[in-house]
């Protein structure tokens, strides 16, 4: 489904990845560890399209397309979601306003009708009870003085709304309480399937705990210098990261 | 009323232009007593009216245009304009949309305005016949039920002179400023509405639907007249681009509210704004002033797009004790475009409450600023403001300013305010980019949104409308 090859980007003429590969085929969940400042958001960005980063070498597939060649709309009408470690605030628009739009036109993209608004509005308030937040969040404007967590239960909510191929969640997990980390993990087992695949961006192995990957990789210095199953995870958790410098170098 | 509707109604005027058979009557460029004698017998005014326009006239004469306003534009040579212009020939009009601005053309079609339509829009020559009658026949016979009168302000004076003449100059005096005075001078027309007692006006009032519509032509003067308890509505202008081979605009428009009267009027505003360089765009400086008497109350929307220039401040004098004045206003300019609007509240009375909510939207080299004054007299005991103006920027080489002035006479009266600036930030392109949006639907979203505190005062489909012409008017503005 996503097949990166020796990609090398930079941001502000600073290089950041450096020769990154991976390979995730439909329905697997993998899992992105490293230290901060490793690149892991950056890849993120890289592949939704964010302007300002700058792909200097490598190449990207996804679902058969070359996907560095698209407009961040276009991928994501593609089917790529990225859920956002720092969520931005749309003052004014409603949440709901926002997600039917969204929806809408990722629809149109692809050709489906789009939902009439009493159809929606009955996904849109599952969708809300799935990531426990109050109904009142689909009346106010986008993140507009959400908190931390309600934020990223927010960007869980458009995920699902969306029905992407390939979602990519950027430390969805950081700041969230056990209560919280459980909703959303509860989110993304209910989405799984064989069709979607998942990047699942971490700090913690305790998201690990309830999301069960397929792989594990090391982000460091740009590139991936190490992966491995689940098991990985908890080595990671007790070891840290710095007896992988070794095979950094190497 | 519809788009539709609107622009068939619009059609119609320029029709009626072109019937006139004064034609050959446009006077040559310049401005002298004369001028002003030669306008008034046109219309066959009353003596009073004529020795009106003469002593605004002299009154003008010694005053200088003002300079205070953050707006440049090149001084405007008065013994240039012709002031009794019939609508141009077919000879000096564009002889079909080819020779018409291509951009004016784009934004035709954005608004989904019929090709048929777009010809006469543009002031091209052609003489399209719509049939806008039957509309307005229903529409009058409904309004003279219920006693309202609503006609161009040239026929008010001949059949109801006395209510013109009470009224006329009541609000905003011949010397208020420049551009007034000169307007009391040589206006050429203008709607004039009138709500009897009690009533409530059974719809709303658009200039759309005046019958008889003259060429207002470039001095408008509107007076509208709610009388003890009534309620009006009236909608001014319209979405869809308007040319005017008269660069200089300068109308007055005077609302009387008595005693527990309530005058809503809305305005959506988009004149020509010139080509992208700003080149053959409208000026655009208006004197629009509320008087409300006891209990009573004002209200002014509106949504400012068009224009080269504006130069635009519509206020409400608070005179009667529990009088309330309301100014909602959305302004947005791109490209090239200045504008300099807001409003001026005077409290007089005793409990009078104002409200300003202003939204500026600034986009490409434009500037956009507000400027509001909320004077609280000494006589205005237990008077209150609430102020909330807010600018939104798009990109990063246009500007907003904020002009504040507080005058408070009287030390029981509480003047709230408050201001904002934002951007479009690039991040919230990118997460609606990110969730499937293209960018121009991403902006238009979130000005909408920004918007919204105003819209919702519009009618419902005067709104609609309004949120679909800021969307066309920002296009090009990102990317
Ligand atoms: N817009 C930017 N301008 C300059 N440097 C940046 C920018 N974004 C990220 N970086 C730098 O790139 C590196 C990787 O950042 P990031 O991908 O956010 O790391 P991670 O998500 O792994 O913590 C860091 O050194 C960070 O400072
Ligand atoms: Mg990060």
């Amino acid at each position: 489904m996503l097949s990166i090859k020796d990609l090398h980007a930079e941001v502000e003429a600073k290089n950041i990845l450096k020769g990154l590969n991976l390979e995730i085929r439909e329905g697997e969940v993998h899992a992105i560890m490293g230290p901060n400042g490793s690149g892991k958001s950056t890849l993120g960005h890289v592949l939704s399209g964010r302007p300002g980063y700058e792909i200097t070498q490598g190449n990207v597939e996804f679902l058969g397309k070359d996907l560095l060649d698209l407009d961040t709309e276009e991928r994501a009408h593609l089917g790529l979601f990225l859920a956002f470690q720092y969520p931005v605030e749309i003052p004014g628009v409603s949440n709901m306003e926002f997600l039917k739009a969204s929806v809408d036109a990722v629809r149109e993209s692809q050709g489906a009708s789009a939902y009439d608004t009493v159809s929606f509005t009955r996904r849109a308030r599952e969708a809300c009870a799935a990531v426990d937040l109050d109904q009142g969040f689909l009346k106010r404007g986008v993140n507009e003085g959400f908190s931390g967590g309600e934020k990223k239960r927010n960007e869980l909510m458009q995920m699902m709304l969306l029905e992407p191929r390939l979602c990519i969640l950027d430390e969805t997990d950081s700041g969230l309480d056990i209560d919280a980390l459980q909703v959303v993990a509860n989110g993304v087992n209910a989405m799984r399937s064989e069709s979607r695949s998942f990047l699942l961006v971490t700090h913690y192995q305790r998201l690990l705990d309830y999301i069960e990957p397929d792989f594990v990789h090391v982000l460091a210095g740009g590139r991936i210098i190490k992966s491995g199953e689940k098991s990985l995870a908890l080595e990671l958790e007790a070891k840290g990261y710095s007896w992988l410098d070794e095979g950094k170098v190497a | 009323m519809s788009q539709e509707q609107i622009n068939r109604a619009i059609a119609k005027d320029y029709k009626a232009g072109f019937t006139t058979d004064i034609e050959s009557d446009t006077l040559p460029p310049g401005l002298t007593e004369d001028t002003i004698r030669f306008i008034s017998e046109k219309k066959n005014e009353p003596e009073w009216l004529l020795e009106w326009r003469l002593r605004a006239f002299q009154v003008w004469r010694d005053m200088a245009g003002p300079d205070w306003a953050h707006v440049n534009y090149p001084e405007v040579d008065f013994q240039r304009i012709s002031y009794y212009s019939q609508p141009k020939s077919m000879e000096d009009r564009p002889k079909s949309l080819d020779e018409v601005d291509p951009e004016l053309l784009a934004t035709y079609e954005k608004l989904g305005i019929p090709l048929h339509e777009r010809e006469s829009l543009a002031g091209v020559a052609v003489d399209v016949v719509f049939d806008s009658v039957s509309v307005a026949t229903t529409f009058r016979e409904k309004l003279a039920e219920a006693g309202v009168l609503f006609c161009s302000i040239s026929e008010a004076v001949q059949q109801y002179p006395d209510l013109v003449r009470k009224h006329l100059g009541s609000v905003v005096p011949r010397k208020d400023n420049f551009y007034a005075a000169l307007n009391s001078a040589v206006f050429s027309d203008g709607s004039f509405v009138y709500i009897p007692k009690g009533v409530r006006c059974p719809m709303e009032l658009s200039t759309y639907f005046r019958i008889n519509e003259a060429n207002t032509g470039q001095f408008e003067r509107t007076l509208i007249i709610a009388d003890e308890g009534s309620h009006v509505s009236y909608l001014e202008g319209c979405t869809a681009p308007m040319r005017d081979e008269n660069q200089l605009h300068a109308a007055v428009v005077e609302l009387v509210a008595l005693n527990d009267a309530e005058i809503k009027y809305s305005t959506v505003q988009n004149w020509y704004p010139g080509d992208a360089e700003g080149k053959g765009g409208i000026y655009n400086f208006v004197t629009k002033r509320g008087l409300a008497h006891t209990n009573a109350k004002i209200s002014w929307t509106q949504v400012e797009t068009g224009s080269a220039v504006t130069w635009k401040y519509p206020s409400c004098i608070l005179r009667g004790d529990n009088s309330v004045g309301e100014f909602y206003s959305v302004a947005l300019t791109n490209n090239l475009q200045q504008a300099d609007t807001g409003t001026k509240m005077i409290h007089l009375g005793k409990n009078t409450r104002s409200t300003i909510v202003s939204k500026g939207i600034s986009a490409g080299h434009s500037s956009n600023a507000y400027r509001g004054l909320v004077r609280v007299g000494p006589t205005a005991k237990g008077a209150r403001n609430y102020t909330q103006c807010d600018s939104l920027l798009i990109g990063d080489q246009c500007a907003a300013h904020t002009f504040p002035y507080i005058e408070s006479k009287n030390p029981t009266g509480i003047i709230e305010h408050e201001a904002t600036t934002s951007k479009v930030s690039d991040d919230q392109l990118y997460l609606c980019q990110q969730r499937g949006l293209d960018p121009e639907k991403a902006v238009s979203m979130i000005v909408n949104g920004f918007c919204k505190e105003v819209f919702k005062e519009l009618p419902m489909e005067f709104a609609v409308e309004a949120g679909k012409l800021l969307e066309v008017s920002l296009e090009g503005s990102v990317g």
